[in-house]
């Protein structure tokens, strides 16, 4: 399997960037070497990091609260439910089920091997790289480590510089809680970013676009690391002619606008009849004017966009099809109007891209089929959700698509279930993540299997020379069970 | 090319892969083919490695009519939703895992076990409702022939195709969208593949190898020991990826191995090894001059002759080999087994741990503890205590390298779950709006309270009751609502 010349088979220090030239190659060489000691094996270990990563959160409540105001004009309310008690709930199953998790897992053994042991075992990787982005700067950062500490790793944060008053937190209150031999917090933009991928890394978690997204698989690949990608694309909303506008309205409307449309997996469009359109508008219209008042801008609990450059480019997409509801903006304060659009075509930027913002597009199919096909026409998105009274239409809809995750009549509830894995298919992403799937996405399970040391008759049977009658004996020992060799 | 992987995509999308009674029928179809096809089947392996067709049986075919029988009897539960735990928010939902097919997938094979390392990923991928690529090895010429040859006989011929040819056509290949791609072969290529994957956002299950250490403690039956490892190494000519690479012992013990060794060859392959039907040859020229080419300047201990016409290499012992000589710079992948001393265990897994991640590690002790120290203080793809290659048997072990010996794992459900999306599902109602006025703006101090008492799992016994009182309270209020 290996030709000539495959490589040392011992690592190669000179295969890293040399000293000066990469900023990040002592951090790197220093949590190296304390995973190699091996201080991060022990539970304690982990679980006092996992129980600091808790006292940071509640020390820091009110700086971490004013970071994301600054970030994303997020509410109090909003910063808690979509941020701080995730991260919370997330350290609190990990501490509970640490024991159990780190656990070897046994093994069921066939017919020869009855009187072994057998068990996976759980490994940490060594060094990782967790990568996250701006738009839930907090929880895409923390949920990560709390599964990568918990798993006995060493781990390097990138939060993402956009969304700077996170990031400031996150490097300079953060470490301070953590032990900093197996922890490191960078700090830069895409060109340090291409930098710290030159490194190698053991496991790199990266939550972002799918264009980045390619260039760190790349990046991987020259070292053969493993990946989980958190990616997004546009997530469909089905919303069959069967069920109650109103009802359909509020949901939709929360999660779409909710962190002003900044969520990976929002319902970035809707796709309903003529008819359901006409019933849909005045109550999304009603809706917003409940949650937001008549006058969103001025309503706390709405998010702004993140910077300029988004800003521009979410104003653009306002141009597309016909504005039928809000449409505003404000460029000092970065605000757009929660905005519905209709009468608009596949072929335009705003059906093209992730809208990443507070703008829902409807576009008008003629029934579940052609929703289908329109869907399986394009990438498989993140998420997806069908909206009906009727649990058929619900289910076809979930056998006949394919997504990261799925929602049948409301938004993305699912992600307070920590026992669901999150994570994308295709250009949405691979991997997954969340609760006790952190820590497996985290570890090595290595299979283990452990033999007696004696009782070597029973393995002659397995020895050449095999006469004509032992040939005949495992050819009918084996051939009639479901066993596999020997 | 792209017109024959189109088609095959045409093909999933049509949707006949994903039913349960398709992908049961299409593995008993194959099973078939295994069945009733055996003699060419054989006659291909056993042409391509000169190995005796007992051999080609027990090593390949029995673990493929295993795996297939264990697929078989587990599929129709597998492939149904899994409930999960819900919490306060969910009680009355329906939350659950859904596992699909991912589309169209590559299975890109070796040439050592040529047809068991194509046919037990295709059985995995067949069983989650997937279309299949499969490009064996070029290099196993004949196992590749007859599996294009057979395979359509017995399987849907628009779903499951197979595409031979070499370097050119496996690199257009890579240019092609898949929705998972599991090769198995060298890390060189391996890097390939996954970098070909990236461009595509395809995710990858790569079994590559490495150098997988053999420990032996003082403290063991030598005897067995050498018996077990005789079988491992020298199997398929040394050609196999989990074979003990090399061997880490104490310098007094090497003298007592490769006199067992040597022992146990004769009684394996008698007098004159040549003429054992029982043990193979090396796949090609190349391959063969490679491995000699290892052998320069080392002592050898015994075995060592060669016979470039037959490509035959005679099982060989290697003495007090220095780390730093090339056949300790490379995966030998024949039979040539060198011994590396070392002082004790500290020094064993020192040496280990200064090394790659390899895809097998093995240890042979009657101190239960010094195995477990080699297992805590190193790491590998998997484990064989007292043993070799074990671990690879049991259908129930995710089977898979670490580090720079491969990413993922399969055989068995872990090969179903390789090929599909387990894709979590919350279904709601549309019914019982009124629980949701919590989470709507405007928001107030209350919400957030109420927030955090339905979000925070932390309860402590004595609130335990109160709680449990107000959400029976909450859930009639909200259930009434719901009915009226």
């Amino acid at each position: 399997m290996s030709k000539k010349g495959d490589g040392s088979a011992v690592k190669d220090p000179g295969a890293e960037p040399t000293l000066g030239t990469n900023p990040f190659e002592g951090t790197l060489r220093r949590l190296r070497e304390a995973f190699h000691s091996g201080c991060t094996r022990p539970a304690e270990f982990r679980a006092e990091q996992l129980r600091a990563l808790g006292r940071f959160l509640q020390e820091n409540k009110q700086l971490l609260h004013d970071a994301l105001v600054q970030d994303l004009h997020k509410s109090a309310f909003d910063s808690d439910i979509s941020e701080l008690i995730i991260c919370q709930n997330e350290i609190n199953l990990a501490l509970k089920n640490l024991q159990a998790w780190m656990k070897d897992e046994p093994g069921s053994t066939n017919l020869f091997t009855k009187l072994d042991s057998a068990f996976v075992r759980k490994e940490p990787f060594g060094l990782v790289l967790i990568i996250a982005p701006w738009n839930y700067p907090v929880n895409l950062n923390l949920v990560p480590l709390v599964g990568a500490l918990a798993a006995g790793n060493c781990v390097v944060l990138k939060p993402s510089e956009i969304s700077r008053g996170t990031e400031k937190v996150l490097a300079e209150v953060l470490p301070q809680y953590l032990d900093q031999r197996c922890f490191a917090v960078v700090l830069g933009g895409p060109e340090e970013m291409g930098q710290l991928l030159e490194h190698k890394f053991d496991y790199i978690f990266f939550t972002g676009s799918p264009r980045v997204g390619k260039i760190v698989m790349t990046a991987a690949a020259k070292h053969l690391t493993p990946v989980t990608l958190e990616l997004g694309g546009k997530n469909p909303c089905y919303v069959d002619d069967d069920c109650d506008p109103q009802i359909v309205a509020n949901r939709v409307a929360w999660f779409r606008y909710f962190n002003a449309g900044q969520t990976c997996v929002a319902p970035d469009y809707l796709l309903c009849s003529p008819e359901m359109q006409e019933r849909l508008l005045p109550a999304l219209q009603s809706t917003i004017t409940r949650f937001y008042g008549d006058d969103p801008q001025s309503s706390p609990n709405l998010g702004r966009i993140i910077n300029q450059k988004h800003f521009q480019r979410l104003r653009a997409l306002l141009g597309c099809g016909r504005v039928a509801i809000g449409g505003q903006s404000d460029e000092h304060d970065r605000y757009i109007a929660p905005t519905v659009l209709v009468d608009v075509q596949e072929a335009e930027p705003v059906m093209q891209e992730e809208i990443f913002g507070p703008i829902l597009p409807i576009m008008n199919v003629r029934g579940m089929d052609e929703a289908i096909e329109f869907i399986n026409r394009r990438e498989k998105p993140l998420a997806l959700y069908a909206f009906s009274n009727s649990s058929q239409v619900v289910n076809q809809m979930l056998e006949r698509t394919s997504s990261g995750s799925f929602g049948g009549n409301d938004g993305f509830m699912y992600m307070t279930l920590l026992s669901l894995p999150f994570g994308g298919v295709g250009h949405s992403g691979m991997g997954r993540y969340r609760g006790k799937f952190t820590f497996d996405t985290f570890s090595h399970h290595r299979a283990c299997l452990l033999c007696p040391a004696g009782l070597e008759n029973l393995n002659d049977i397995r020895y050449p020379p095999y006469s004509d009658r032992v040939q005949q004996l495992t050819r009918w020992a084996l051939g009639s069970q479901s066993c596999t060799l020997l | 090319m792209e017109r024959e992987v189109q088609r095959v995509r045409q093909a999933f999308l049509s949707g006949r892969s994903r039913p349960l009674r398709f992908r049961l029928q299409q593995l008993e179809a194959l099973r078939r083919m295994v069945q009733e096809r055996e003699k060419d089947i054989l006659a291909a392996i056993c042409s391509d490695l000169c190995k005796s067709e007992f051999n080609a049986y027990s090593q390949e075919v029995i673990s493929v009519l295993g795996e297939i029988d264990f697929m078989l009897e587990n599929l129709p539960e597998w492939v149904t939703a899994k409930p999960v735990k819900k919490n306060l928010l969910t009680m009355l939902d329906e939350a659950y895992l859904q596992p699909q097919p991912l589309g169209v997938v590559l299975i890109i094979g070796a040439w050592n076990y040529p047809f068991l390392l194509i046919i037990q990923p295709l059985i995995g991928a067949i069983a989650a409702g997937n279309a299949v690529i499969i490009k064996p090895s070029e290099l196993s010429e004949n196992t590749a022939t007859i599996l294009a040859k057979l395979l359509p006989q017995y399987l849907d011929q628009d779903l499951y195709i197979v595409i031979n040819g070499g370097v050119e056509e496996t690199t257009e290949l890579l240019k092609q969208r898949f929705d998972h791609i599991l090769y198995t072969g060298n890390t060189t290529v391996g890097k390939i593949v996954m970098e070909a994957a990236a461009k595509h956002l395809t995710p990858v299950t790569l079994e590559l190898g490495g150098k997988s250490p053999c420990y032996i403690d003082k403290d063991c039956d030598l005897d067995i020991v050498c018996r077990r490892i005789t079988w491992g190494k020298y199997m398929n000519c040394g050609q196999t990826c989990i074979a003990p690479d090399y061997i880490l012992c104490e310098a007094s013990l090497q003298n007592q191995i490769v006199q067992k060794i040597k022992e146990t060859v004769k009684e394996f392959y008698g007098e004159n090894v040549k003429e054992s039907p029982d043990y193979e040859r090396i796949i090609n020229r190349r391959h063969f001059k490679r491995i000699l080419s290892l052998l320069e300047g080392q002592k050898i201990a015994f075995g060592g002759e060669t016979d470039e016409a037959t490509r035959y290499i005679a099982p060989t012992v290697l003495t007090d080999v220095d780390p730093k000589t090339k056949v300790m710079q490379e995966e030998i992948f024949g039979p040539v087994l060198p011994i590396v001393p070392v002082n004790n265990v500290d020094e064993a897994i020192n040496f280990i741990n200064e090394r790659e991640k390899p895809l097998a590690l093995y240890v042979f002790s009657h101190n239960n503890k010094l195995i477990k120290r080699m297992i805590d203080e190193t790491s590998s793809g998997g484990v064989t205590g007292n043993d070799v290659i074990m671990h690879f048997m049991l259908n129930s072990f995710p089977f898979g390298g670490v580090g720079s010996s491969g990413m993922g794992a399969y055989h068995g459900k872990h090969t179903f779950d390789t090929f599909s999306h387990q894709r979590p599902c919350l279904l709601k109602s549309l019914k019982r709006e009124g629980a949701n006025k919590l989470r709507y703006p405007p928001n107030s101090q209350s919400k957030v309270d109420w927030g955090k008492f339905f979000l925070l799992k932390r309860f402590n016994k004595e609130k335990l009751g109160l709680l449990l009182l107000t959400f029976l309270g909450i859930v009639a209020a909200v259930l009434v609502k719901g009915l009226g």
